[in-house]
């Protein structure tokens, strides 16, 4: 083992440290605009509207549905991807799909989808003659969004788990320890980076989600704030809940900053990883494949089935013209923003982890700061800001992109910091020993093996900015037309047929990027 | 790859045309861009629109202030057109224009004018209530026989502006007193009308407070969808009509491509539309609706006179029902 690097500020190359601090500026900018607005307001509101009995409770049901879904999804992920990396299953592709593709459902459809399954006139009923339970308060919100969420956590799980060292393994094997021992003392510590980081993210999804516990009528406390601006127009006291709500999730940042201090994971073998060692599963075998086929049919399949339901209830006209110009749109803005998030995630992740110091951290996190913001506060900060400093910038291209990647950093982030805490910095200070500057020693060295980790990055971009609206609402050019913007457009007015091919779209395609991303994994290793 | 980003960086539209009518439309996108695409047609001015959430375009285009580009704000609800009029972001229209349309559905300042109607309904599950079951009025709805049975949305614009509504018509303390018991009857809070529509039909709830048009709708595409809705007795604040509307922006470039526009909606052509694809009332007299609405001059009779320009009280509605603990 070496030390940790403890190098000042001051030893941080230009090329890192001005992507940081690009971010930083960046995100600073609504939260400037958010301070100029809170102050606005006069105490007699505050103690009226902030400061009473209800937003303890609202503060009380987040935290209790943020807890319960990190448990869930652990529970489903962790086994989820062990299956799918280490186990002797077939078809690990097609389960590894499958357990990507629920982010491809916007989280407002599958609520609509759980709520059409159920009930008396619920696709169930009609199809088997089951009446499901309605799904509603808590328990409907966990419900949706731990099917929502475990993908996140699971595609961070996946990535960890193919980057461990076998070696490890092997060794802990060669002390005469049993398969689970090897697991629990050797495995499960090296997936830490990847659960603290996918369950930062989901942390941070439930404490910005507004869909799913709307639709559940479960009120958390992005909903009220979702509810200040939307129906009260009242910008001010919508960013005294925003800052609470960045304040909660400052505090969850330094949760997760505790918890990975002096994590240091690499291998010490020297040379690249040798491929992962498959335990057979024997008589555990069938109930593997009954646990994955149960949460792909619920969590992916049902949906589906429900949107393809309303597709073909009732015959609607929609022109091929609409649908591939709202399909350029989507792409046109996803896929630049994936890449540039993952660019921008690349030096940031490399800071924190590479110049571990209390300010490098700091600086790391700002990356999940941008996405603590609510979107809507976010956007309102951007018009703000470019209508006063650069006019010609508003409604364009540049500013929604610009505002997809800074919102969506934090979703870049995890996978490329589990990678690099696994890739060896012996191999990289190697490369410059050889003469080799540090930029190019990182190039030939590291950024081979973060190939997975930024392909996941890019992937959680991309489909999310799939789903996007209230960034793409109000800061898009006119006539701009997305996916996303079609299906709230019908579903809204309970157009559910006219909405269904525009959410297949959704699907279809970023079943096909995931797809190709994996395949791209596989044909590089 | 970076390549590949410069060239779609390049796809940047060029700045706003002054030629071009900007709208920013409250209303979907899947309910009127027919009717945009015929006034482009026949008026040759070509228009252009950003489609959004009624209240988020109006909070966007408080922050866009004087540098707002848009000429025009089509709202999906009166209570958005009063908070923009308020803070004096609306140019007076034409009388001409505004004198189409009845009292009660223009604002008094003749700065927004209705497009459509919304009426107000109780929808209900005829499996389950009986229509004669159902109360002569909406206060009727408190009794403890409905104890959680009723479903509403608090957090809809539509209904902030029914409640605004029901407290110009019969005080702050009788609404009050309304809301806080059907809260404790345990009425069922969602989020939207389509929730409430569905709920009724699913068998979850047995009488909802909604809009009109969704459960039309619903009947196109499933005519045994098992949900019927009336109005009550006439005058009842249950039958309240809202409106969609529209304003032109003070800091308008194209003030009179927007008026034509305005008038175009107010046609007779603009206004069976509304009727016949939307299922919303026509604001002028001479269309014949759609025979699942009632013809304009029943509907006057049985709505309660409450002048819709007079509900921009909306902050004080919020602080009501914060009060009563639904926000």
């Amino acid at each position: 083992m070496i030390k940790p690097d403890r190098k000042g500020i001051a030893a941080i190359p230009w090329y890192i440290l001005l992507p940081v601090i690009l971010a930083g500026t960046g995100v600073l900018v609504p939260l400037i605009y958010l301070l100029i607005r809170a102050f606005e307001a006069d105490a007699e509101a505050l103690t009226t509207i902030v400061f009473r009995q209800r937003t303890l409770t609202l503060f009380l049901n987040t935290v209790a549905l943020t807890g319960g879904v990190l448990i869930l999804t652990t529970i489903l992920a962790l086994p989820l991807a062990w299956l799918t990396t280490r186990s002797d299953i077939r078809w690990k592709k097609l389960f590894t799909l499958l357990g990507i593709l629920p982010l491809a459902i916007p989280s407002y459809v599958m609520a609509y989808a759980l709520l059409g399954m159920s009930g008396a006139t619920g696709t169930f009923a009609e199809l088997f003659g089951i009446i499901l339970p309605r799904p509603s308060g808590y328990l409907g919100a966990l419900l949706a969004l731990t099917l929502y969420l475990t993908p996140y956590l699971f595609i961070n799980l996946r990535a960890a788990l193919l980057g461990i060292d076998p070696a490890l393994e092997e060794t802990a094997q060669s002390f005469g320890y049993k398969p689970r021992r090897v697991f629990v003392k050797t495995v499960l510590p090296q997936l830490r980076p990847a659960l603290y980081s996918g369950g930062l993210l989901v942390a941070l999804h439930v404490l910005g989600d507004f869909g799913a516990v709307s639709l559940m009528r479960f009120e958390t406390f992005s909903y009220a704030l979702f509810l200040q601006y939307t129906a009260a127009f009242d910008r001010i006291y919508a960013a005294w809940l925003a800052i609470f709500l960045i304040l909660m999730t400052v505090s969850l940042l330094f949760v997760d900053a505790r918890l990975l201090r002096g994590l240091r994971l690499s291998r010490s073998g020297r040379g690249t990883s040798k491929q992962t060692k498959i335990v057979a599963l024997g008589k555990w075998k069938l109930p593997a494949y009954g646990f994955l086929s149960m949460l792909a049919f619920i969590s992916l399949i049902a949906p589906i089935g429900t949107i393809i339901h309303w597709l073909v209830s009732t015959p609607a006209v929609i022109g091929f013209s609409d649908l591939f110009s709202a399909l350029r749109g989507s792409l046109s803005v996803s896929v630049p923003s994936s890449v540039l998030a993952a660019l921008l995630a690349l030096p940031l992740a490399y800071l924190g982890v590479r110049y571990p110091s209390t300010i490098s951290r700091a600086l790391e996190r700002v990356a999940y700061i941008g996405y603590a913001i609510p979107p809507l506060a976010f956007a309102l900060s951007l018009i703000f800001f470019s209508l006063t400093a650069m006019p010609f910038l508003y409604q364009t291209m540049l500013l929604l992109i610009y505002a997809y990647t800074l919102h969506y950093l934090a979703e870049a982030m995890g996978p490329i910091r589990s990678a690099l805490y696994q890739a060896p910095p012996q191999i990289e200070e190697a490369a410059r020993s050889f003469g080799y500057h540090p930029f190019m020693a990182f190039f030939k060295a590291t950024l081979p093996l973060l190939r997975k980790g930024i392909i996941a990055s890019m992937a959680f971009v991309f489909l999310s900015a799939m789903k996007e609206l209230p960034l793409t609402f109000l800061l898009s050019p006119i006539g701009f037309e997305t996916l996303a913007l079609n299906v709230w457009s019908y579903t809204i007015e309970a157009m559910f047929a006219e909405a269904a091919p525009f959410a297949l779209g959704i699907v279809v395609v970023s079943g096909l990027f995931v797809t190709l991303l994996l395949k791209q994994e596989r044909t590089h290793l | 790859m970076i390549r590949f980003i410069l060239t779609i960086l390049l796809f940047i539209p060029c700045t706003l045309d002054a030629q071009e009518l900007i709208i920013y439309s409250g209303r979907s996108k899947s309910l009127v861009e027919p009717l945009i695409q015929e006034f482009e047609d026949k008026s040759d001015i070509r228009v252009r629109v950003r489609y959004g959430d009624t209240s988020q375009l109006a909070v966007a285009l408080l922050e866009e202030g004087r540098r707002s580009p848009a000429d025009l704000f089509w709202a999906q609800d009166g209570g958005a057109l009063g908070v923009l009029s308020a803070r004096n972001m609306f140019t007076t229209l034409p009388s001409s224009m505004i004198e189409k349309t009845p009292e009660l559905f223009r604002s008094g300042d003749n700065t927004w004018v209705a497009t459509s109607g919304r009426a107000r309904v109780v929808a209900y599950n005829p499996n389950r209530v009986s229509k004669d079951e159902l109360p002569e009025s909406i206060y009727g709805l408190a009794d403890p026989k409905w104890s959680g049975r009723v479903g509403w949305a608090p957090q809809n614009a539509s209904f902030q502006t029914f409640i605004s509504a029901m407290v110009e018509l019969d005080g702050r303390e009788k609404v009050k007193e309304w809301l806080t018991a059907i809260r404790n009857n345990g009425a069922k809070s969602y989020r939207s009308n389509v929730p409430i529509v569905q709920s009724l039909a699913a068998g979850e709830i047995d009488v909802g407070i909604t809009n009109h048009y969704y459960l039309i709708r619903f009947k196109q595409s499933d005519e045994q969808f098992p949900v019927e809705q009336t109005f009550l007795q006439a005058g009842d604040p249950a039958n309240f009509v809202n409106v969609a509307g529209a304003g032109i922006l003070t800091t308008a470039n194209n003030k009179n491509e927007a008026e034509k526009f305005i008038e175009f909606l107010l046609s007779e052509r603009g206004q069976e539309f509304f009727a016949n694809e939307v299922f919303e009332y026509p604001v002028t007299d001479p269309v014949t609706p759609n025979p699942a609405l009632l013809p304009l001059s029943e509907l006057l009779e049985i709505m309660p006179q409450v002048n819709i320009d007079r509900l921009d009280t909306l902050d004080e509605t919020l602080r009501l029902l914060r009060e009563v603990g639904l926000l």
